[in-house]
């Protein structure tokens, strides 16, 4: 009995011992991991690449800039479209939809009756949009991103949308064609992800090439 | 539906993959031994030393040392759990409050234990110096302590009649730190700069988008965080998002580096811990149940998730629920049995929704104990207790006492062991359990029937298993949730430890045996065959009923 509580009052003044040596470790810690390190990289990226570091922000001709007020949007991050005379992005359960603020998923799982219904019912909408059997409707157009934020889209899903678009702005389905090669983005050395389409670049290149006469 | 380029594609980024880790083995396996060998410090750490004024040149026995790692990390919960709940007076909160008290325990307990378990969304809690202060910190010196154990159970098998010394935990923490995770840390955040990984201290804003809306306009020091994230197998985003999300991983490229920087350590750790005990062959046989297990789950869950059964898969076409179009289902795959299969939980691409089959398997990665090839330090710790096992296993076949690398695998030694093998599923089990049970944890399933206990298992499995990842569905932020969760990954990091540095201590004591004409190779084929096996058997037996009534009831519907 003795020599248990022995035991214990040294087991926890071993402790508390550890715990102070530990509290001035991880303060030195803190100070390298937690505040030189980020600085260091910040440094580095704002001199070596700014424009990354700042976001990828591009402005609505497409150029690239780091200064938000000038920015239509990030090259790499998703935005909202709707109407006819624009690539439309993938369905999104980011909030209402490509809220930058709420990325995320829809989570629900393979056997979801409310997933099964709503991919149902986004495959009958695109059919009716595009004017095509269902069967053609790709996957992507009737699926959330794991992101909310997807920028992409499949280059089915792309060609899919080429008719529309290029009756909507008055040009001919070849040269919204050629847009739709300039914004695709094959497979990294030949392997690496899938093959996409950059919606915001698309949709940026069509308005140069025709502007909608929106607003 | 899968074309053959699909197929070529989905072999050849698993290819470059290995590879590229196949390359770096043998120069970071062997650079880790002797950075854990070394008798001599680095100036910058002798200061480091003298700064806190602690001993890191004692030789410690384990009880020291455990005690050591527990008022570490006992100081780190307490001082993440008080800047979590101060949040509202830090600079650069970006106007976020305090995090409520089971939140802030959850996540303190979540961050020093190498989970990263989120039950918040990094956007909209999370200021920056929060992330770089607490969670930053944490993420490296949470895979330091990891490292730590893994070298202490090493020198355990290494040494012989030392009574039962194995090492200078500062020493290996700091070492871990500066030798290891910080400089491949600065290199990787540069790489993940250059790909389009966002690198700045600006707040939240918004911009207008090129149709005339609105859109937030995110920043922060999201490359630094990234790189250590992976590196350290922690997993925690500084988005909601995660990996998926296109600020942390913008590319095709930037997608396999990843994956990359998550294996790297882990599967370069076999290396040294075949070099630090004196036998090269030794590793690779480790290496190779890792491996055996890793390729089995790729295999299965790409397969699973390319060919997309299921309701909702069949009806779109392809599993692309919960999947980036840049990413696809191969690449998904490939990321999620590799953060599976560590401990590291970060994701690209939902696991929820991932098919049945493919999400059974993911899970499954993680009731292994996460050791193909597991966590920082805590992949290897947790295989050579398997190996251990194994040897006793292949013992009683043949009818000879247990021996591995010439300590004889007593009756100590094996009750440890069993020890070990038990905890996990204890704390998975009773946690899971307990969720469906009572009402504060049935009411966060989002989906009835069989989806919906996978959902409570994976969430329990992951936290049990320090991964972090989750079957997202499930609303996890609640009271219940964030303590149940928390004691789950406290007990699931810390019961392991202190078992694996009680058998340290027990096998640095032993002295070793030579090995004798009837002592069992434990580098042939045939072992590492048992090995994964072994692990294999463990799970099934243990896991069997509940993943029949989960994912495999799903799987079968």
């Amino acid at each position: 009995m003795h020599s248990i509580r022995l035991t214990a009052t040294s087991s926890f003044r071993a402790l508390a011992r550890a715990s102070m040596t530990g509290l001035t470790m991880l303060a030195v810690f803190t100070v390298v991991c937690g505040v030189a390190y980020p600085l260091l990289i910040t440094g580095v990226a704002r001199a070596a690449f700014p424009w990354q570091a700042a976001g990828s922000l591009v402005t609505a001709t497409g150029e690239r800039t780091t200064d938000r007020a000038e920015a239509a949007g990030s090259a790499l991050i998703g935005q909202a479209f709707a109407g006819d005379e624009w690539f439309l992005p993938r369905p999104s359960a980011a909030g209402d939809g490509y809220d930058a603020l709420a990325s995320g998923g829809s989570n629900l799982g393979p056997e979801s009756p409310d997933l099964v219904a709503a991919i149902a019912e986004r495959r009958a909408e695109v059919a009716a949009r595009e004017a095509v059997p269902v069967d053609e409707v790709p996957a992507d157009a009737v699926t959330a991103s794991a992101s909310g934020l997807d920028g992409a889209i499949s280059p089915a899903y792309a060609s899919l949308q080429v008719a529309r678009v290029a009756r909507e702005r008055g040009l001919d389905e070849a040269t919204v064609m050629a847009l739709v090669a300039e914004a695709t983005h094959e497979r990294t050395l030949g392997v690496l992800g899938d093959p996409y389409v950059d919606v915001l670049a698309l949709n940026t290149s069509l308005e140069q090439a025709a502007p909608a006469d929106t607003m | 539906m899968t074309t053959q380029a699909e197929v070529l594609a989905a072999v050849g980024q698993a290819g470059i993959l290995i590879s590229l880790l196949a390359l770096a083995h043998a120069p970071l396996g062997g650079y880790m031994a002797r950075v854990y060998s070394s008798q001599r410090d680095w100036r910058i750490e002798s200061a480091w030393y003298r700064a806190a004024r602690v001993d890191a040149h004692t030789d410690q026995r384990w009880r020291t040392y455990a005690m050591q790692v527990l008022g570490f990390s006992l100081v780190s919960v307490l001082v993440l759990y008080g800047l979590g709940r101060l949040q509202a007076y830090l600079p650069w909160n970006l106007g976020f409050t305090g995090l409520d008290p089971a939140g802030a325990w959850n996540t303190a307990v979540s961050f020093t234990t190498n989970t990263n378990w989120q039950w918040y969304s990094g956007e909209a809690a999370a200021g920056h110096l929060l992330q770089m202060i607490g969670f930053a910190v944490q993420n490296f010196v949470s895979a330091a302590v990891g490292l730590a154990v893994a070298v202490a159970l090493i020198r355990g098998f290494a040494r012989s009649g030392t009574d039962g010394r194995i090492g200078n935990f500062w020493s290996d923490l700091t070492r871990g730190v500066v030798r290891i995770l910080l400089p491949l840390s600065v290199l990787a955040a540069v790489v993940l700069v250059a790909q389009g990984v966002i690198q700045n201290l600006d707040p939240h804003s918004t911009i207008a988008t090129l149709q005339g809306g609105t859109q937030a306009a995110l920043g922060g020091p999201v490359a630094s965080q990234e790189a250590i994230k992976e590196l350290g197998t922690n997993g925690g985003g500084f988005f909601n998002a995660n990996s998926a999300h296109p600020y942390e991983n913008p590319t095709h490229l930037t997608n396999l580096f990843e994956i990359f920087l998550l294996l790297l350590i882990p599967s370069a750790l076999p290396r040294t811990f075949g070099i630090m005990v004196g036998d090269r062959r030794q590793g690779w046989a480790i290496l190779g149940a890792m491996a055996t297990l890793w390729l089995g789950a790729l295999a299965l869950t790409t397969w699973a998730e390319m060919s997309g059964p299921g309701t909702a898969p069949q009806l779109a076409g392809v599993a692309m629920e919960g999947k980036e179009t840049r990413f696809g289902t191969a690449a998904s795959a490939l990321f999620a049995v590799s953060t599976t299969a560590t401990s590291t939980g970060a994701v690209n691409s939902m696991h929820d929704s991932f098919t049945a089959p493919g999400g059974a398997v993911l899970m499954v990665d993680m009731l292994l104990g996460e050791v193909a090839p597991g966590g920082v330090g805590a992949g290897l710790y947790g295989m050579l207790v398997i190996a251990i096992l194994a040897v006793f296993v292949a013992g009683l076949m043949v009818g000879r006492t247990p021996e591995y690398l010439g300590k004889k695998i007593g009756q100590g030694e094996m009750t440890l062991v069993a020890m070990y093998v038990l905890t996990a599923p204890a704390i998975v089990l009773t946690g899971a359990a307990l969720a469906v049970s009572v009402a504060p944890g049935l009411a966060g399933i989002q989906e009835d029937g069989p989806h919906g206990l996978s959902e409570v298992l994976y969430a329990f499995a992951s936290a049990g298993n320090n991964n972090g990842s989750a079957f997202a569905g499930l609303a996890t932020g609640t009271g219940f949730y964030n303590t149940a969760l928390g004691v789950a990954m406290l007990l699931g990091r810390f019961v392991p430890i202190l078992i694996v540095l009680a058998l340290a201590g027990r096998l640095a004591s032993q002295r070793t045996v030579p090995t004798s004409a009837g002592t069992l190779p434990t580098h042939r084929p045939l072992f590492v065959g048992l090995v994964a096996a072994v692990a294999v058997i463990v799970v099934g037996l243990t896991f069997l009923p509940v993943l029949s009534l989960g994912p495999l009831a799903e799987a079968l519907s």
